[in-house]
């Protein structure tokens, strides 16, 4: 049994979303800027379009009433039952053409605005900083931009319209009510307060039995998922019936959820038909009761019965309405927090283009902290030439990857500068620095796509002859002509049609074809075979021709060929000079590449 | 049907549910066709007649009524929906069972997003046609027969009348649902591609920000989400187009009935409650009919749903667990008899012809280019993969002969991806040997060189990792998943570039730790480096699923081979390297 339990926590995942949260007015509002251009388009259409089809609703039960019953039929006047008949055709045609241009015209309405915020929040992401990316992950992002804004979708479509939409068929026939008959109307009412209840407090009871039901739904989900991707993994380690117990407990938990909330729904419509059903007795006993006493009519009596079948639905309806809009709170709670995320490299008001960047680089007293707890640069300046091959060698941690991002201005440094040709990268424009240096990174990103598209990345205006000019030179295009498709070939990101060291040459060539002026290589240590290594180093030197590059290099042939190796520890330069200056000096350079080779003769 | 019969078994074990809750679903049917009844009856008889005591009987009488309905209501529903997640949780289970006996094979060519779909949508299709559908089907039969015979038992004439919109009803709800089903799978694909795209672009942040291509990527992005705008849009003037008219037709079925039931009041031929219960009457028969379209395109939905899952149920097992030993604890010698295995699929073999022998204790080295044959070796002898000639043999003995399970326990996998579960660093490590106690855990994560950076995560072993918890490193990850290999003490230990992301200092000391824990034991050693697997007592180069070379480092260094090649490559540096250096 103590083993049981064990395999029932070997997987843990977690819901930290919260699915709804208490009503905001400050949140609302701001939701419904984005409604604003449509205000006077879009939204007035729809509108008018409702109240004709609702008017024509609330209407014919009391024309069928006390017109028809009453008079027409209780008269034997044909004549007039003949224009009721095709008055009341009219207005449902009205109707027709109402409810055709409402359903639309919502949709436009909600799909705009749906739009609007995606756009919004999609580009806000795109300018946000490093910083951002590196503390959350990629699928709370994805959420926040696909699910969350999705689920204000149906708030956008028909949510303001519906509200608007009940609120007034309800007073209207309240308000209709009274006039036919006070008395009546006042018995009947009883039953609205009762059906509020239900529709909101019961409710609420299922909301949160079904909201388990998703949260349960997710978790199995996510260990499906979990467990195909590592299949493998399970096969190889023998874990089949391990991870079958797993899942049968939370199966049983999932099922076990769908019953609780399954039990609790099936309590709302008898509650629902009950409320009606009081209603009707009311109506039937109370309502011939004043038939007798000559208060109203049958007409009013056959209207009553009519309008006490039409109260479910918007109150129905209201109540779901509020459910979207706590979720729409949580939503745009979360949708919010990312639009409020600042950019942490901001451009100044007066920012300078670096036109024709020449690609020499300057540390001037630069001090770098991720956070107040760990500086990773204390106080470091040095330069580097114009057309200059630099390679940064030191252990991770030691500030490599950070001299990077400082100069591509991924991030501003706290104290002292950066130039580049001699300007302060705060005073230059974002883009005018960022588009002249390109970055070669050692887990190179491949889009789903054509190879074709992939390379092209690198300038997306490039002709088709310029991308294959690109992998030609730097040697991918051998591999590249051998595909099914060649240039065509469909790739994707997880798809294994490339090698890791394909995937690198592919790089080259996109880099290749951005022609930066500065290029920064962040060299990997993975899996390549030796041949392909060699290909790669060609076309690294290809790569290399006239610019200035800085390389985060591990292998000792790419430091060796550097015009200037910088040696680093804790943010700060031990050792700077060429390959030969070092070994000459037997410094730290000479002890780092003695111990590698130590190594290679060891075992 | 024949889908349906193929998956009897998940759902006719509980049929008792679906039969009672059948039954109440008849109390439900003939009760709803009261009201209309009682108000007939209370302005023919009591308002129009003078029946005034009549009321406290008939109001009574309606209560009772509608309380049996209401009970009957919660047990109709209720049932059925038991009915159909019972059934979803045993198909469930039998679909995990099945997925974790499938081989390599099967997911090489399937995709989890496909497979993902089949547990969730179809599953969940399959549930709602069993909880709903196929009870709505014949609540919708049944309450416009009844509701039918009322009208018919009243007047035949006024019946007849109003239903002579039907048809027209029928035309629109089927055309309506012809149209809209392919339009809402237009809307999901959209999405689907929507969401690919911001996937790709957040997952590529580093390349966009890199080259500096933001505005193109919004571009991109505005692209698709207009593209989902517009099917959006087009599907729901779908919905404008035919709702407001299956309305409309409604309506003018009410206006007919007023127009001639007014008249044959007038007349004397039919009674003012009567017309009145019509009113109600009619909306019985329009309201389900124009739900009818979508319970029979519920029904052709799950059927394709129910296909769909079979085909994962029916799948071959195509590797055959029938073991003829029961061995507990395996020695580790390994050999190869004249191998070869060629992938479904693909021309070229993966491996032809591949004899070696290692005894227990010693370490293989395999090295070669990407696609030469040294995973597929591997992945041969744990039967990820049947050769389709040749045998291999573990400890004597063919591997067909043991266990499966039992032979892969005995064998310690690190694969070249170094996946890790959604779980505490701790209970990754314990994967394959849950009972393993905390020294053990903490004694091979030592010996992986994990247990330092482990101890510097916020909870040490109890960090939680996968898509919501930490992210590690290339190198961390390989670390543990090595540590996770040594902890099942394996009698054979494969390692497929295990170490590519590590530095070469700590792989040297990995290297150091395992020659100490595979004494006695058999290691392959999968590498691009020759530093990595120098030490091998016998080096396999494969080419092209074939063994070019064999034999140990110093043998392989001088017989001008692709080994000597490598070598060459690799070694020139620390000539050149050196030679500026004094020593």
């Amino acid at each position: 049994m103590a083993r049981n339990k064990k395999h029932l926590e070997r997987f843990q995942y977690t819901e930290d979303n919260a699915i709804e949260k208490p009503f905001n007015w400050t949140q609302l509002l701001r939701l419904l800027k984005y409604v604003r251009p449509y205000t006077k388009t879009l939204l007035p259409i729809a509108i008018v379009a409702m109240l004709v089809s609702t008017l024509v609703r609330m209407f014919v039960p009391v024309i069928i009433g006390r017109v028809a019953f009453d008079v027409a039929i209780a008269d034997e006047n044909i004549r007039l039952l003949v224009w009721i008949v095709i008055g009341i055709s009219v207005m449902y045609l009205f109707n027709y053409v109402g409810n055709l241009l409402r359903i639309k015209y919502v949709n436009i309405l909600g799909q705009n605005v749906i739009y609007d915020l995606r756009q919004h929040l999609f580009s806000h992401v795109q300018r946000l900083s490093h910083r951002f990316f590196d503390t959350k992950s990629a699928g709370s992002i994805l959420v926040r931009i696909m699910n969350d804004i999705n689920s204000l979708q149906e708030l956008f479509t028909n949510g303001i319209i519906n509200v608007l939409m009940d609120i007034v068929l309800l007073s209207g026939i309240i308000v209709l009510l009274f006039a036919l008959s006070p008395k009546l109307a006042l018995a009947v009412l009883i039953i609205i307060p009762i059906m509020f209840y239900i529709s909101t407090k019961l409710r609420r009871n299922i909301r949160r039995s079904w909201q388990t039901v998703r949260i349960e739904q997710s978790k199995l989900n996510s260990h499906l998922n979990e467990s195909l991707q590592g299949m493998r993994i399970t096969q190889a380690f023998a874990q089949e019936n391990e991870n079958a117990e797993y899942f049968e407990g939370i199966n049983t938990t999932n099922f076990q959820a769908w019953n609780d909330a399954s039990r609790k729904s099936a309590m709302f419509r008898p509650f629902v038909e009950m409320s009606n059903a009081v209603g009707t007795v009311i109506l039937l006993a109370y309502g011939a009761h004043l038939i007798l006493a000559g208060d109203i009519t049958i007409g009013t009596f056959v209207s009553f019965s009519f309008f006490l079948g039409m109260f479910w639905e918007p109150i129905s309806r209201l109540g779901q309405m509020y459910n979207q809009l706590l979720m729409a709170m949580a939503a745009s709670e979360r949708i919010f927090e990312f639009l409020d995320e600042q950019p942490n490299v901001k451009e100044k008001e007066n920012a300078v283009e670096i036109m024709d960047m020449k690609g020499h680089i300057e540390f001037d007293r630069v001090q770098f902290a991720y956070d107040d707890k760990r500086i990773a640069i204390p106080d470091l300046s040095l330069e580097m030439k114009q057309g200059e091959t630099v390679a940064l060698v030191g252990h991770t941690g030691s500030g490599k990857s950070t001299i990077a991002n400082l100069i591509s201005r991924f991030y501003d440094p706290t104290e002292g500068r950066v130039k580049i040709d001699g300007i302060d990268l705060q005073d230059a424009t974002i883009e005018s620095v960022r588009s002249q240096i390109s970055v070669v990174l050692q887990d190179t990103f491949v889009f789903s796509g054509t190879i074709m598209e992939n390379i092209r990345f690198g300038r997306p205006d490039a002709e088709d002859e310029e991308v294959k000019e690109a992998a030609k030179v730097v040697g991918a295009d051998d591999f590249i002509e051998r595909l099914p498709e060649g240039y065509f070939t469909e790739v994707e990101e997880r798809g294994n049609i490339l090698s890791a060291g394909e995937r690198q040459l592919l790089s080259f060539a996109r880099a290749l074809l951005a022609d930066p002026r500065i290029l920064i290589l962040d060299e990997a240590t993975s899996s390549i075979d030796t041949e392909t290594e060699m290909r790669i180093q060609e076309a690294l030197n290809k790569l290399l021709e006239g610019r200035t590059a800085i390389m985060i290099a591990h292998r000792l042939s790419t430091i060796r060929e550097a015009d200037r190796i910088f040696v680093l520890q804790d943010g700060k330069i031990l050792e700077n000079g060429s390959h030969e200056e070092l070994m000459e000096r037997e410094g730290e350079y000479y002890e780092l590449v003695k111990s590698q080779f130590q190594m290679l003769d060891a075992i | 049907m024949e889908t349906f019969k193929k998956l009897k078994q998940f759902y006719w074990p509980y049929k008792s549910w679906l039969l009672w809750s059948l039954f109440a679903l008849l109390f439900v049917t003939g009760i709803t066709v009261v009201y209309p009844i009682v108000l007939q009856v209370t302005i023919d008889k009591v308002i129009i007649d003078g029946q005034y005591s009549w009321i406290p009987y008939i109001s009574a009488i309606f209560l009772v009524l509608m309380g049996i309905k209401a009970v009957a209501t919660y047990f109709h529903q209720y049932l059925g929906d038991y009915f159909g997640i019972k059934a979803v949780y045993t198909l469930r289970e039998a679909l995990y069972k099945k997925l974790q006996r499938l081989s390599f094979r099967y997911y090489d060519n399937a995709s989890t997003g496909d497979i993902m779909s089949k547990l969730t949508a179809d599953v969940d299709g399959f549930r709602f046609f069993l909880s709903f559908g196929f009870s709505e089907f014949i609540r919708i039969v049944l309450l416009i027969t009844v509701s039918l015979s009322v009208m018919f038992y009243y007047s035949v004439p006024l019946a007849l009348v109003t239903m002579a919109a039907m048809p027209f009803l029928i035309v629109v709800v089927f055309r309506f649902d012809r149209r809209v089903h392919p339009a809402f799978r237009k809307i999901r694909k959209s999405y689907g591609k929507l969401n690919t795209r911001v996937q790709e672009n957040i997952s590529g942040m580093n390349t966009v920000k890199s080259l500096s291509r933001e505005d193109f990527e919004v571009e991109r992005f505005l692209n698709r989400s207009d593209h989902y705008r517009q099917t959006y849009i087009a599907t729901s003037n779908i919905w404008a187009k035919f709702f407001p008219l299956m309305e409309f037709i409604g309506n003018v079925c009410v206006v007919a009935l007023l127009a001639f039931g007014g008249y044959l009041v007038t007349t004397g031929e039919l009674q003012l409650g009567e017309l009145v219960a019509f009113f109600s009457l009619v909306w019985y028969i329009l309201g389900p009919l124009m739900n009818f379209g979508f319970v029979i395109n519920l029904f052709s939905q799950s059927k394709a749903s129910g296909e769909r899952l079979l085909s994962i149920l029916e799948e071959d097992e195509d590797i055959i667990n029938a073991p003829s030993a029961k061995e507990n604890k395996l020695k580790g010698s390994v050999s190869f008899r004249d191998v070869t295995l060629t992938y479904p699929g693909e021309e070229e073999r993966a491996l032809s012809h591949i004899t070696f022998d290692a005894p227990a204790g010693t370490t293989v080295g395999l090295i070669g280019a990407t696609g030469s044959g040294k995973t597929s070796l591997t992945q041969v002898l744990t039967r990820f993969y049947e050769p389709e000639s040749g045998q291999v043999y573990v400890d004597g003995k063919p591997v067909e002969e043991y266990d499966l399970q039992q032979l892969r326990r005995n064998i310690g996998f690190v694969l070249q991806e170094s996946f890790l579960f959604s779980t505490t660093i701790k209970e990754n490590i314990a994967y394959g040997n849950p009972l393993a106690t905390e020294s053990e855990i903490i004694d091979s994560s030592k010996r992986a060189q994990a247990h330092e950076f482990i101890m510097d995560t916020p909870y040490g072993y109890d960090t939680l990792l996968g898509e919501r918890g930490m992210g590690l490193s290339g190198g961390q990850k390989q670390r543990i998943a090595i540590a996770r290999a040594i902890l099942v003490d394996p009698a054979v230990l494969i390692l497929d570039d295990a170490t590519s992301a590590v530095d070469m200092d700590t792989e040297f000391k990995i290297q150091m730790a395992l020659k100490e824990v595979m004494s006695g034991r058999t290691t392959f050693i999968i590498a691009h480096r020759i530093s990595s697997l120098k030490h091998a007592d016998e080096i396999l180069v494969l080419e092209n699923g074939e063994i070019a070379e064999r034999g140990k480092h110093e043998e392989l260094l001088t017989n001008g081979g692709i080994y000597q090649r490598i070598y060459d490559i690799q070694y020139k540096d620390k000539e050149k390297i050196m030679k500026t250096s004094p020593r």
